[in-house]
């Protein structure tokens, strides 16, 4: 009988990357039907064209450097990228805009650093700020919430992204935006006049980072990832907010549910942050990760130029993570400072 | 109830031991032959004693410890050792090996045999010896030599004892059923471990997954100073190091031994084989080994002789071979594959791993890293094995000894949680094995660079000589030259006549005659250029090794002149 000779371990957990990738999948689901109720079937078709384009950008890739299709589609990570980045860019978005953004994110950050595991920066991130770059107008045009105009039909949102040229859309300044722009009024009178705010945040925003928080929280009761990342981002978020709230005057930058409930904050927390290929690897250094991309987040979001922070904040912590990966290496058995008591 | 600490990471793998716990430990009687590795354990190789063609009784030496890191070995039954050959013996290496084949007669006579009648008058040394003796090494896996082991570094005191039952490999069920059936035996191994080492507290330590074990342990040690701890079963719980942070909360330091915090680690199997050695003078010549996997029809555990082929074994267990396409002795974490089943069961052999291709399906090919960090979150040691396995693909030495590689335990948690199927461990092994080679390479080139640097010295040295003695040379026949001038155009031809006259004179008068430059001169002169040459060297800041070459050839010249100024002086006054 003839005995095969392989190398221990000889058992296996039954995880596998397709899995891990399936279940983040699944996590973006309440997201992404509440970015459908509140801003029609935009969201949707970003994902789905998003998705078929990004297949066959991989799908060459692959072919170019001459990989198996077959064994490297199965993980699933080019799906999980191309449903992240259609998330991340505006309802009713042409074609041709998410074709770029999608051919960046998976060429470009993807497959000319090595493919899956070997990209330094968010391919997702990477596709969307390359867009925000080069086409600010399309990018910077978000449709208004349900409630606040009329909804597109399923028609109409498949005519904005296909045929853009015969859509005639509305589009509205977030709330974010508004708060930017906000010129000597104190957060009660801004919030009174100003439609777009509900309860806590942006009408239709508040729920949609609540859907993507519950996705988060299924994520991390799966043990997909851990906590570290997106507690201490949204903590250091919220204390920044906190910080700088100025009791809600003129100069205030929103209150910390505000920044909590708005942009792409539980998205980023949950989707983009925990992503672990280009973040930092340890336990410590994923808290300092986190806790730089929450600060950067407020910086921008208050002080720079951009609608929204979070694409740029996770590059950024992405060229910083080999750098807190070497300062947060955690203490390996035996090597105590007291020399033996653990 | 003592408190347990956890230790960072760690898994919970299926355990799969209740198929081989369904009978009581069966004996597995007398194969046709038995094969006996001198290398049972870790260190020297075993020394044969007998001849091929001899007759031995059971429990007769057959093989002396080859060095102090050894143990002897012993005939497990009687017969005819019929060879002294290369054979197959269970290593990862899978290279045969010197084994010592006894062609047994099957009727199992016995040597005669010398216990102690009370080991409580012997000192610890007399035990030691005997230990030693009985050719014990470490039942638990490792097969350290037990007497080495428990003699420690003179001088240590032992503060705990820890008796390891824990057996947190999935199948493995061998010390679990010892532990269930010959608890007592367990405990009078113990009691004679706590009579050598003195420790001051004794701790045997095992999961909560052995409830029948539990309960026959802490009937057997009540009234005694053993103290049963059991904790959460988590794989690996029963690593020497990860035993010892649960049970005192305490960290064997990085390339240290247990026994520098006071703590000495055995194994349950281990103290029953002391105990047979000292109470009944019996040598360890078999142990339990659980034979299980689903390509066996009825998994269990034997009471086997040292040396039965693992085919007798598994041919008792009823081994499917067509089902089984990989046999593992140990366990599936870190055990390792077996290629014949002619291979024998040896003094480590805990289990025999059969399984079939649907329990352990060969492993898939190996998936990009995402570095999601389960591996880190498994790691007993607290390691970033993705990190570790970056370096590794990349060669980078000295990045993976920074990040604490040889502080792995090759437990395999990390391959196990490994969404993407990669061998980390492998990686590891195949890394440390490259980084132990490049420091013999480097020590090696270290040894040539410094017979180098010693040979450009001494080079140096002899060149100084030579020319000190050319320099010397070429004074002395100015010296003459200029004692030619002075003898006014002398006929040089005649004055050599005048000389050699001279000299046969003074040969008959009895006379030396003094050399036209004496010696001690010529010396002088030497030891003026040496001086001289030393002190331009040391003005124009030439090499160290130049200098101290150059002050040497000084002193040589000092000590010449002294002993010719001597010799002169004596001839003198003769």
């Amino acid at each position: 009988m003839a005995l095969m000779r392989v190398s221990s371990p000889h058992a296996h957990g039954s995880y596998s990357t397709g899995m891990v990738m399936r279940q983040v999948l699944l996590a973006t689901l309440p997201g992404v039907f509440m970015l459908t109720l509140f801003f029609g079937f935009g969201t949707l078709i970003n994902v789905a064209w998003a998705c078929l384009v990004g297949i066959a950008f991989e799908s060459l890739a692959l072919f170019l450097r001459g990989r198996s299709l077959t064994f490297y589609l199965k993980d699933c990570s080019a799906l999980v990228t191309c449903v992240l980045l259609g998330i991340a860019l505006p309802p009713y978005a042409p074609w041709w805009l998410i074709a770029v953004g999608v051919a960046a994110a998976i060429l470009m950050a993807k497959q000319l650093y090595g493919g899956l595991g070997y990209n330094p920066f968010n391919p997702a991130m990477v596709g969307y700020v390359v867009l925000l770059i080069s086409f600010p107008v399309q990018m910077t045009a978000w449709a208004p919430p349900r409630g606040l105009a009329d909804v597109p039909n399923l028609w109409e949102a498949l005519q904005a992204c296909f045929l853009p040229a015969q859509f005639d859309g509305v589009t509205m300044a977030t709330p974010l935006d508004i708060l930017r722009q906000n010129q000597g009024l104190l957060m009660e009178d801004l919030w009174a006049q100003t439609p777009q705010f509900g309860r806590w945040a942006g009408i239709g925003w508040e729920w949609v980072n609540l859907a993507f928080l519950a996705g988060g929280l299924w994520l991390l009761y799966r043990r997909i990832f851990t906590w570290h990342a997106p507690v201490a981002m949204l903590a250091s978020l919220t204390l920044m907010s906190a910080l700088f709230y100025a009791g809600g005057s003129s100069s205030s930058g929103g209150s910390p549910l505000f920044h909590l409930l708005s942009g792409a904050t539980m998205f980023g927390a949950f989707f983009i942050v925990t992503d672990p290929v280009s973040s930092a690897v340890s336990v410590r250094g994923r808290l300092v990760f986190g806790a730089l991309i929450g600060v950067l987040v407020y910086l921008i979001r208050v002080w720079g130029n951009y609608p929204d922070a979070v694409a740029f904040a996770v590059l950024i912590a992405n060229f910083a993570a080999p750098f807190i990966d070497h300062y947060t290496q955690p203490r390996v058995y035996g090597h105590g400072k007291s020399g033996g008591t653990g | 109830m003592r408190r347990v600490h956890d230790f960072h990471g760690g898994i919970h793998p299926a355990e799969n031991k209740h198929q081989s716990l369904q009978q009581p430990i069966r004996n597995a009687g007398i194969p046709p032959q038995l094969i006996l590795p001198l290398s049972q354990h870790i260190g020297a190789p075993a020394r044969p004693v007998v001849a091929v063609g001899e007759q031995v009784l059971k429990g007769q030496l057959i093989a002396e410890p080859g060095g102090h890191v050894s143990v002897p070995l012993h005939a497990p039954t009687s017969g005819m050792v019929s060879a002294i050959e290369d054979r197959p013996i269970p290593h990862p290496s899978g290279f045969p090996a010197p084994c010592i084949v006894i062609d047994c007669d099957q009727e199992d006579r016995w040597a005669p045999l010398q216990g102690v009648a009370n080991y409580r008058d012997c000192e610890a040394t007399e035990l030691l010896e005997l230990i030693r003796a009985g050719g014990i090494a470490g039942m638990g896996g490792a097969g350290f030599p037990t007497a080495v082991k428990l003699a420690g570094k003179p001088g240590r005191a032992v503060k705990t004892l820890i008796i390891n039952g824990t057996e947190c490999e999935p199948y493995i069920t061998a010390d679990d059923s010892l532990m269930r059936e010959r608890a007592t035996d367990i405990v009078e191994g113990i009691a004679i471990l706590q009579h050598i080492l003195q420790p001051q507290e004794v701790l045997l330590g095992l999961e909560d997954n052995k409830p029948e074990a539990i309960a026959a342990l802490r009937a057997a040690t009540a009234g005694s100073t053993i103290e049963v701890v059991t904790f959460p079963t988590k794989y690996p719980s029963g690593g020497e190091k990860q035993l010892i942070e649960i049970l005192t909360g305490q960290q064997v330091p990085s390339g240290g031994l247990p026994g520098d915090i006071g703590i000495v680690c055995q194994n349950v199997g281990t103290a029953v084989a002391v105990r047979d050695a000292i109470c009944h003078g019996r040598p360890l010549l078999s142990r339990i080994t659980t034979v299980t996997g689903d390509a066996v029809e009825a998994p269990q555990n034997f009471e086997v002789l040292l040396g039965t082929p693992m085919q007798y074994l598994l041919e008792l267990a009823g081994l499917h071979p067509e089902r089984c396409k990989r046999l593992v002795m140990g366990g599936p974490m870190m055990g390792f594959t077996v290629t014949t089943v002619q291979a024998p069961i040896v003094k480590t052999t805990n289990c025999i791993l059969a399984p079939t291709a649907a329990e352990l399906p060969p492993p898939p090919p190996a998936q990009p890293c995402i570095r999601c960090g389960l591996c880190a979150e498994a790691c007993p040691a607290s390691l970033l094995p993705q990190q570790l396995f970056w370096f590794a693909q990349g060669k980078e030495f000295e990045k993976l000894e920074q990040h604490k590689l040889f502080d792995c335990i090759e437990c395999g948690a990390c391959s196990w949680v490994c969404p993407s199927h990669i061998p980390l461990v492998q990686y590891y092994r195949a890394s440390k094995a490259d980084i132990l080679e490049q420091r013999r390479e480097h020590a090696k080139s270290e040894q040539a660079r410094q017979r180098f640097e010693a040979r450009q010295v001494r080079l140096a040295q002899e060149e100084e000589e030579r020319e000190a003695k050319r320099a010397a040379r070429k004074a002395a026949a100015e010296k003459r030259a200029e004692l030619a001038a002075q003898g006014d155009a002398e006929d040089p031809i005649q004055a050599a006549i005048e000389r050699a006259k001279a000299k046969k004179a003074a040969q008959q008068d009895g006379q030396p005659v003094a050399a036209s430059v004496s010696p001690e001169a010529a010396l002088r002169q030497k030891l003026a250029k040496a001086e001289q040459r030393l002190a331009q060297s040391v003005a124009s800041g030439e090499d160290a090794k130049i200098v101290s070459a150059l002050e040497a050839s000084v002193e040589r010249l000092k000590g010449k002149l002294a002993e010719a100024e001597s010799a002169a002086t004596e001839s003198g006054a003769t």
